[in-house]
Parts: C-alpha cells; sequence; structure tokens
C-alpha cells in the first residue's frame, strides 16, 4: 500500500509539473466551475454562456467544468465551495442573489465567507413590476391607484429574491398579500397570466421573452422598473426600458418626494445584492496573486471583445458586466448589513409575513 | 399544414438524423443507470450545444429526453430499481414478472408501449399546442389541488386488503413529504437542525429506498438468481409485443391522459405512472394478479409516462415553465441554442416547434426499437445467481442515491427509508401508497393554500374542481359498488379469497407503534409553529396516528391470527447496509466498490478469481468512465485520490 501511495503520488507530482510547465500558463489546465443551482436554471444557463467566452481569454485555454451542485437554495453547493476549493485557482465559483439573500440575513446554514473570495466579473439584470389591467392602472403615471387595494403577489418567498420588491412596494404605500410557495419566477408568472395576482415582477430577460408580449396585447400594465445604478451610485431609468420609470420616479409621483429612510437603505441594499450583483464569479482570494491577475486580465479582456458584447446583449440583457477591483467594494458595501438595518429587516419579516429570521 | 412537412423534411436530414441518433443513444445511456437522468446527459452534450444551428441542437436535446423514461425501464423490472422516478410504478409488476423468469416480456411489452406512448403524445402534442394556452391557463392552483387529491385517491385501491394500513402508509408518506421549508410560509419543519433536511429528502433517495434496497435485501437472503423459473427468453419477447396488441385500448387511454398530465405545469410526471396503473387495475376484471407479474401493470405506466414527456413540452414551450425535471433541463438547452420560449413558439418560430415534435416522435420509435434489440441479452442478467450481481447493484443503488445531493446524507436517508420499506415489505403494508403520499405531499400543501389565498373559500365552486372533485368520487366509489354486484354472482371465489390473510399480525403491531410513535414526535414539534406551517403536516400526522391506532385495535381483536414472520434477517441487512455507505464515504466510494466486490463475490458467492477480478475490475472502470464523462463526483474518502491518480495516468 505504501508503495502504490509513493507511486501514485509521484505520478501526480509528474503530471502536475508537465502540465505547468508545458504551457507557460498560471491557471491550471481544469477549472471546475461550482454552479451552487441545478442544470438548466438561470445562474446555469449564464455559467455555460461565461465559461467558454472566458476560457478562450485565459493563457492556455483551459478547460472549464461546470459543476452543478444544487440544494439549500445554492447555500449547500456554496458552502462545500468554501470547504473544498483548492489555493491554486483550479476552482471558482458562481453565485445569484439567492447565494447572497441568506449571506445578508444570517442564515444559520451559511457557513461560507464572502470576504475571503474576490469577485471577478459581476453580471447585472434589471426587472419591470406589471398589473393586470382591470384594476384601474392605464400606465405607470396611474401608479397612485394601486394604493388602497389588496394586490395579491405570487412570489417563490419571504426571503427570495422578490424580497427587494417586496420591501419597495410596503414602502409606496401599497397593501401587498404575497402568497408564497411559487416554483419559480415563472410560476409566478404564470399565476399572472391566470389572473390569480393581480401584480407581478420579473427580471429584464424573462419580462422582455414572456411579458413584453402581454403588454403588446394590453393584458399587463408594466408599472415601473428597479433601475440601474449609474457610476455616481445614483438609479437612473434601465436604458431596456427607458419608457418605464423608476421605482423612484413611482415613489415621487404618489408621495411627491423621494424616498429616504431606514425602509429605503435597507431596499438600495438588497436591491444591489439582488440586481447589480446578481450573477458574480469568485475566486478564492487566497490562490496566488498571478492566477488572479490572469483571471482579472482574462474578464477584462472577454468584456472588452465585440462579438462577446453582442452575444451577451442579445442573451442576458443589454447590461454592461462589471469587472476589476471595484467590484470587490461594492459588493463588500452591498452585502454588509449594519446591526441597524438587520434588526430592521427582522422585525420587517416578522411583522409583515410572521417570519422569523 | 405546410409547415408540418417541411419540419419533418428538415428533420429527415442526415445532419439531424444523426444528432438525433446521438442524443438517443447518449439518453439510453443515462437512462439505464439508475439516479442519472437527463440531467446528466444534458452535461455530456452541453459542451456540444452551444453555437450549434438551433433545429439540430434541439433535435439532439430531444432525443436525449425523449428517451430517458424508455431506457429506465431495464432496471425497474430486471433490478427492481426504479432508474427514474416516471418508471415506479413498472417495478410493481415489471420485477415479479422477471422473478418468474418473465424479463423479456415484461421488457418488449414496456418498449412497445413506450414506443406507442410516445408516439400518441407527439401528436396529441402536435394538435394541442396550437390551442393549449388558454386550456393550460385555466387551470388554476384550486384545479391542481384537485388534481393532487386525485393522485392521492389512488390510494385507495392501491392499498390492497387493508383501508388502514393504506391510509398509515399514505400518511407517514405526507409526512415526510413535508420535511422541509413549508411552501406557504417559508419556515423550516422537522429538520432537527440537519442541514440535509433543510431541502427534504429527495425522491429518487425514497424510491431507491422503499422500492430497491428491500427487494435486493430480501433476494440476498434467499441467493437464488432473479428469476427463479426458468423460461425461454426469445419465447417471452414475442409475447410481450403480442400483450401490448391485445392491451391496445389500455395502451391508447393511458397515452392520451399521460400526455394531457404532463402539459398542466406543476403536477410533474412523478405521479402519473401510479394513476394511469390504478386505473389499468380498476378497469381489469381480474385484480388478483396486479403486484404479482400482471403484465397490464408494466403496459399502462410505460405508455403514460412517454406520453407525458412528450405532454411536458406544452408548458416548456408555450410558457417557459417546465412540467418536469427533464424538461427543465430541455428548456435549459433552449435557452443556451438562443431560443426563448413563449407564444412566438406557435406563431413566427412554429417550424422549430414542429421539428421538435417530429424529433419526439421519431426519438421515441428509434429509442424503443433499440431497446427491445437490447432485451435479450440484457435479461440474460436475471439469470446469473444473486449474490454475483449484489455488489454491482448496491454499488449501482449508492451511486444513485449520491447523485441526489451529493452529501453523507443522501446514505443515511436511503437506509431509514429502507428500513421502513423493509418492514413494510415483510408485513405486507403497501409501498406504493407511503410513494403516492410522499410525492405528492408539497403540491396538495402548496395548491391548497395558494387556491385559498387566491380564491378564498369561493374555489370550491369553479367549474374545473367540481369536475375533478367528481372524478374522485366516482373512482372512489364506484369501484367497490362493482365489486358488490360482482360478489353477489361470484360469493363463493370472494370468500376463500378472504380467508386467506395475508397480513403479518405481530409485525403490523410494531410498524403501527413506530408510525404512531413518529406520529407523536412529529406533532410535538410542529405544534408551536404559525397556521400556515403546522395545518398540514397535522393533518398527516393525524391521518397517520388515526390509522396506525385502527391497524393496532385490529391487531388486538385479532389476537388469535397471530403470525410471527422472520424480519431479524431483514434488519440485519439494513444494518450491514448502513455499515457499507459508510465505508463507502468514507474510505472512497472507488476504493470500496473495488474491494468490496472482489471480496463478496469471491467468499459470499464463492466464484472464482478470475471471475471476481474481472466483475471488480469492470464495475472499477464503468465508475472511473462516467466519472470522466459525465463529470459525476464520488464520495472521495481516504483512498480514491490515489485512484484517481492511478486512473489519470492511464
Amino acid at each position: 500500500m505504501k508503495k502504490l501511495k509513493q507511486f501514485a503520488v509521484g505520478a501526480v507530482a509528474a503530471l502536475t509539473l508537465t502540465t505547468t510547465f508545458a504551457a507557460d500558463q498560471v491557471v491550471p489546465d481544469t477549472v471546475d466551475f461550482t454552479i451552487p443551482f441545478g442544470v438548466g436554471g438561470g445562474t446555469d444557463v449564464w455559467a455555460r454562456f461565461m465559461a467558454p467566452n472566458l476560457a478562450s481569454f485565459i493563457d492556455g485555454n483551459p478547460t472549464l467544468v461546470i459543476k452543478n451542485q444544487p440544494g439549500g437554495g445554492s447555500i449547500t453547493g456554496t458552502n462545500l465551495f468554501y470547504k473544498r476549493a483548492s489555493d491554486d485557482g483550479s476552482d471558482i465559483i458562481g453565485t445569484s442573489a439567492s447565494t447572497l439573500f441568506p449571506f445578508m440575513l444570517g442564515d444559520k446554514r451559511v457557513r461560507f465567507k464572502l470576504d475571503e473570495w474576490s469577485p471577478i466579473l459581476a453580471s447585472p439584470t434589471g426587472g419591470v413590476v406589471y398589473v393586470q389591467p382591470d384594476i384601474g392602472v392605464s400606465d405607470s403615471s396611474d401608479v397612485a391607484k394601486l394604493m388602497g387595494q389588496e394586490l395579491k403577489f405570487a412570489s417563490q418567498g419571504p426571503t427570495q429574491l422578490e424580497l427587494p420588491i417586496l420591501i419597495a412596494l410596503d414602502l409606496m404605500g401599497a397593501d401587498i398579500k404575497p402568497v408564497f410557495g411559487m416554483k419559480s419566477r415563472g410560476a409566478g408568472r404564470l399565476a399572472f397570466e391566470r389572473g390569480e395576482a393581480t401584480i407581478d415582477f420579473q427580471t429584464s430577460s424573462a419580462y422582455k421573452n414572456s411579458v413584453q408580449s402581454l403588454v403588446d396585447d394590453g393584458k399587463a400594465i408594466p408599472v415601473f422598473s428597479v433601475g440601474v445604478m449609474n457610476n455616481e451610485g445614483d438609479i437612473v431609468r434601465d436604458p431596456t426600458f427607458p419608457n418605464t420609470p423608476t421605482f423612484e420616479e413611482a415613489y415621487a409621483t404618489v408621495h411627491g418626494k423621494q424616498p429616504s429612510g431606514m425602509q429605503y437603505d435597507v431596499y438600495r441594499k438588497f436591491l444591489a445584492a439582488g440586481f447589480a450583483f446578481q450573477k458574480v464569479i469568485f475566486v478564492p482570494s487566497d490562490v496566488p496573486s498571478a492566477v488572479l491577475d490572469e483571471y482579472n486580465s482574462a474578464v477584462r479582456k472577454m468584456i472588452a471583445d465585440p462579438k462577446f458584447q453582442q452575444e451577451s446583449a442579445e442573451k442576458l440583457g443589454p447590461y454592461q458586466n462589471a469587472v476589476g477591483i471595484d467590484i470587490a467594494k461594492y459588493l463588500g458595501d452591498a452585502v454588509n448589513i449594519s446591526p441597524e438595518m438587520y434588526v430592521w429587516i427582522k422585525d420587517w419579516l416578522k411583522s409583515e409575513f410572521n417570519y422569523k429570521l | 399544414m405546410s409547415v408540418l412537412f417541411s419540419a419533418l423534411d428538415q428533420v429527415m436530414s442526415v445532419m439531424h438524423l444523426s444528432y438525433l441518433m446521438l442524443g438517443v443513444v447518449i439518453g439510453l445511456i443515462v437512462g439505464i443507470i439508475p439516479g442519472l437522468g437527463g440531467i446528466a446527459g444534458m452535461s455530456l452534450l452541453l459542451p456540444f450545444i452551444y453555437g450549434m444551428d438551433a433545429s439540430v441542437g434541439l433535435g439532439m436535446l430531444m432525443g436525449l429526453v425523449a428517451v430517458v423514461p424508455t431506457g429506465d425501464t431495464f432496471t425497474s423490472v430486471l433490478m427492481g430499481i426504479p432508474g427514474s422516478s416516471s418508471s415506479q410504478a413498472t417495478v410493481m409488476d415489471g420485477f415479479p414478472l422477471a422473478k418468474k423468469g418473465q424479463a423479456a416480456r415484461a421488457l418488449s411489452a414496456a418498449f412497445l408501449s413506450s414506443m406507442i406512448g410516445g408516439v400518441v403524445g407527439a401528436i396529441v402534442l402536435s394538435v394541442f399546442i396550437l390551442v393549449a394556452r388558454p386550456v393550460v391557463l385555466s387551470f388554476s392552483s384550486a384545479e391542481l389541488f384537485m388534481l393532487t387529491l386525485l393522485g392521492l385517491s389512488v390510494v385507495a385501491s392501491l392499498s390492497g386488503g387493508s383501508v388502514y394500513k393504506g391510509l398509515a402508509a399514505c400518511g407517514m408518506g405526507l409526512l415526510v413529504g413535508t420535511i422541509g421549508g413549508a411552501p406557504a410560509t417559508g419556515d423550516f419543519r422537522f429538520t432537527f437542525d440537519v442541514d440535509y433536511l433543510y431541502d427534504g429528502i429527495p425522491l429518487i433517495v425514497v424510491g431507491l429506498g422503499i422500492f430497491a434496497l428491500p427487494e435486493i435485501i430480501s433476494l440476498l437472503i434467499q441467493n437464488k438468481s432473479i428469476a427463479s423459473k426458468g423460461n425461454q427468453l426469445g419465447h417471452g419477447l414475442g409475447q410481450g409485443l403480442k400483450d401490448v396488441m391485445r392491451n391496445l385500448p389500455l395502451v391508447g387511454r393511458s397515452s392520451v391522459f399521460g400526455s394531457l398530465v404532463g402539459a398542466i405545469p406543476g403536477l410533474g410526471g412523478s405521479v402519473v405512472d401510479w394513476m394511469t396503473y390504478s386505473f389499468a387495475m380498476g378497469a381489469s376484471k381480474d385484480k388478483s394478479q396486479f403486484g404479482k407479474g400482471e403484465i397490464k401493470g408494466v403496459i399502462a405506466p410505460e405508455s403514460a409516462n412517454n406520453a407525458c414527456s412528450c405532454g411536458s413540452m406544452i408548458p416548456t414551450i408555450l410558457f417557459g415553465v417546465p412540467g418536469s425535471g427533464s424538461a427543465a433541463v430541455f428548456l435549459g438547452g433552449m435557452l443556451l441554442l438562443g431560443i426563448q420560449p413563449g407564444v412566438s413558439m406557435v406563431s413566427t418560430h412554429l417550424d422549430l416547434t414542429y421539428t421538435i415534435i417530429w424529433s419526439l416522435a421519431l426519438a421515441n420509435i428509434l429509442g424503443a426499437a433499440l431497446c427491445i434489440f437490447l432485451t435479450r441479452p440484457i435479461s440474460m442478467l436475471t439469470y446469473i445467481k444473486f449474490s454475483i450481481l449484489a455488489p454491482v447493484i448496491l454499488t449501482l443503488i449508492l451511486f444513485a442515491a449520491y447523485q441526489a445531493t451529493r452529501s453523507f446524507g443522501d446514505f443515511l436517508a436511503l437506509g431509514v427509508v429502507a428500513l421502513i420499506g423493509v418492514m413494510m415489505k415483510s408485513a405486507n403494508w403497501p409501498r406504493p401508497a407511503f410513494l403516492i403520499g410522499f410525492v405528492l405531499s408539497a403540491g396538495a400543501e402548496n395548491y391548497f393554500f395558494q387556491s385559498i389565498q387566491f380564491y378564498e373559500y369561493s374555489w370550491f365552486t369553479r367549474p374545473g374542481v367540481l369536475i375533478i372533485g367528481a372524478l374522485i368520487l366516482c373512482g372512489l366509489f364506484l369501484p367497490p359498488v362493482f365489486r358488490r354486484v360482482m360478489r353477489k354472482r361470484q360469493t363463493q371465489q370472494e370468500a376463500e379469497a378472504a380467508t386467506q390473510p395475508e397480513n403479518n399480525f405481530s409485525l403490523d403491531f410494531w410498524i403501527a407503534g413506530a408510525f404512531l410513535v413518529v406520529s407523536a414526535v412529529f406533532g410535538y414539534q410542529v405544534w408551536g409553529e404559525q397556521t400556515l406551517t403546522r395545518a398540514f403536516p397535522l393533518i398527516a400526522v393525524t391521518l397517520l396516528g388515526g390509522s396506525s391506532l385502527m391497524v393496532i385495535i385490529q391487531h388486538l381483536r385479532n389476537r388469535n391470527l397471530v403470525v410471527p414472520v422472520e424480519i431479524r434477517q431483514g434488519l440485519v441487512y439494513v444494518l450491514g447496509f448502513f455499515v457499507m455507505a459508510f465505508l463507502y464515504f468514507e474510505l472512497g466510494f472507488l476504493t470500496t466498490t473495488f474491494i468490496f466486490t472482489l471480496l463478496f463475490v469471491y467468499f459470499f458467492a464463492q466464484a472464482g478469481v478470475v471471475k471476481s477480478v474481472s466483475i471488480a475490475c469492470g464495475l472499477l472502470i464503468f465508475l472511473l468512465g462516467m466519472g470522466r464523462l459525465m463529470s459525476v463526483d464520488y464520495p472521495e474518502g481516504l483512498f480514491d485520490g490515489y485512484v484517481l491518480a492511478i486512473a489519470n495516468m492511464i
């Protein structure tokens, strides 16, 4: 057994040596790209689009193998990655809003620490809230008419992607009655199409593909979008939906002033984590700095490539992927919930949905 | 119409056909290996898909997705392992047929039914998809809840002799199904602070534990070949095809029903096989052979599950909401090809939709034909002494279970469910009732609360609800009425059947007692939660506790009928399973597979050195190949790192 072990260890060493020096590359030949979601889901499709593109810009063109590890709404796979990822750059992970939210909400199953990883790329998304045409709203300027009537919203759960939308609608003063237990945002949209839900929300690509046709047929009225953040950190209209006001505008229409205060701050936090950083690729920070540099330069080359830009716009929407050192700081800010905010969101979830954090 | 034929023209091109064939072959392979299913096949095909021509890519994907429910029949029939959730009912009669030496008959009947089911499903799909949108939208949460009730009502006909045992088993299934997050509130129930339980127990683990492991244990105890009686294999093959031809109306009904249920998003294909199984049973004059090797019990679910996967394309294509697991995989592939599901698929992209449908029909025919071709050689497995097969099957089961969440919890949960399964099997409790309760638990709870929240209590009066309600009542009350009429005619036979109690009373007492304890513990656990979180588990607890109590009361009344049964041996094997699972996990999956197979075949099955080594090596090579091709992970344990290092050199 001992001999065998020596032999095997020697063999591994030999193999590693040959691969490292053969191509003069820093990123290992095979990179496991962990996706803590199942095959065919939004994050999986995003990763499978990114993987070959990213690989082609890394020196030595390594193979990026997608490893799906679903479970616990992505907590399971992310925990495992945290525990097992090697420090030579052969492990990277792609996360989604449902990875960041439990981290921010202090879910006790979360064992990973985001500050031990370096984000190298973030794909943002937007989203639009829309309502049934038969509740007295004919376009987005009628948003005030939403107040005072019960709005049924088919939602996945109190702490899912809809969380910032629920906070926003409550801040605006709407009487939202969420019906939880939808299997996906798509199932929520189906409930809207069936006429069960009066209000619904979809992220940009789903909205464009499935809701726009409803809007064109007069079966749905867009009310506001969540907007996008510009370089000054302000929320402006989403370039994908230039005719739809942002939440801030809609709020001003109803209340005559800009939203502010604790609830708005919490909304902005979850908005940033859920939308500006909806999909993020992380590399463990303990990899050799040459490897991290190589990854960073690869994503920079990738997003500058016109072919990638065109395909990305078609498949993921016309949002600029964020790269560079800056996103580490922004992401760190976004997921950092102050104790006061935590108390507020805890109490709010308890009083609104009887949900215990 | 012209679109229909131009799409056919496109499908018939060499390029399209060859990719379709590639998809079919891979689909069959992943279908045959339990636990893999369409998702593993996708990971194999996805690298090719990216950047492919849309219609060719769709053909390949469709080939893959369509034949998974065909291929998984092999393990269901031959080894009693439900290859995927869609072939659980096939095990009920397919495996007993294999035990009778009629594996080839069961398989060929299953494949021909699958083929017809798939083609019927494709035809239904091609017409229905044009008008399906309003129909699908008319199924609201209220109708979906009623459909889950329809599924649950099947338990009555599957309970066999004892209604209370059936209800208790179903209640247990419902309760196990509530483990994890409460859909209406997001609260977590019955997790006992174990991370694994937060997601609930995976269906594949429950299916393997309740059916496959108990069967294997009882076969090991007997240690014969699976097929106990010799039979001419070739004869069986033709017989199976004839059986299907004789039961064409059943095939037709099951296929149409399957494709319609598949078309409704949210119900899922996992229960359609049980529903058609019980319909087949209800419609037969002679029910006595069901569960013991009735060919109709194979034909009905197999026609339905292929049709169902056709039907599940409707919500996938039209709404982008997948109707089943493999449809979700297909949806991901569509998105990667740059095709957006939605209304446009029946307006501007109708040609693509028809390409999908033609590919679907063609894949079903090709897949079934290939399987029939393979039936004869593969059926030979049932004539091998079981102790030689056992390590192979155990490895396959552990492999399948581990693919569920890739944690040790999968093994533990498998063992615990197998414990329930062994006890229920020994005492003749209806295991399908448990499984159906488990499968429908989440849907029943979720749709019930959703319909109340959307419609308050007016949902009772929705026409769809009333129609399905009437169907349920017919299903529950017509068969007993029929039976009473029949009994008047043939009192003699019925009386004879009644004097053969197959129940095992002393074991019943223990099982019912254990269930009673479970219901008390779970009831106590959930009592303090808010109403929406605890209501459904409490219903399950009441059903479980009440029925168990009734079983105990019956037992006390019939004390004189006590027949002790040997179950200790079974329990020892379950214990052995836990030990093996632990070794597989801790020492390394590959290492343990090799050593255990070698030792087991050499000492326990008393095979020669050459045979033991070649079986162990074959299994190891198979696992390594799977790992390499489909990027499947195994528990590495202590030693697998070295095994992999050596393997990588070769």
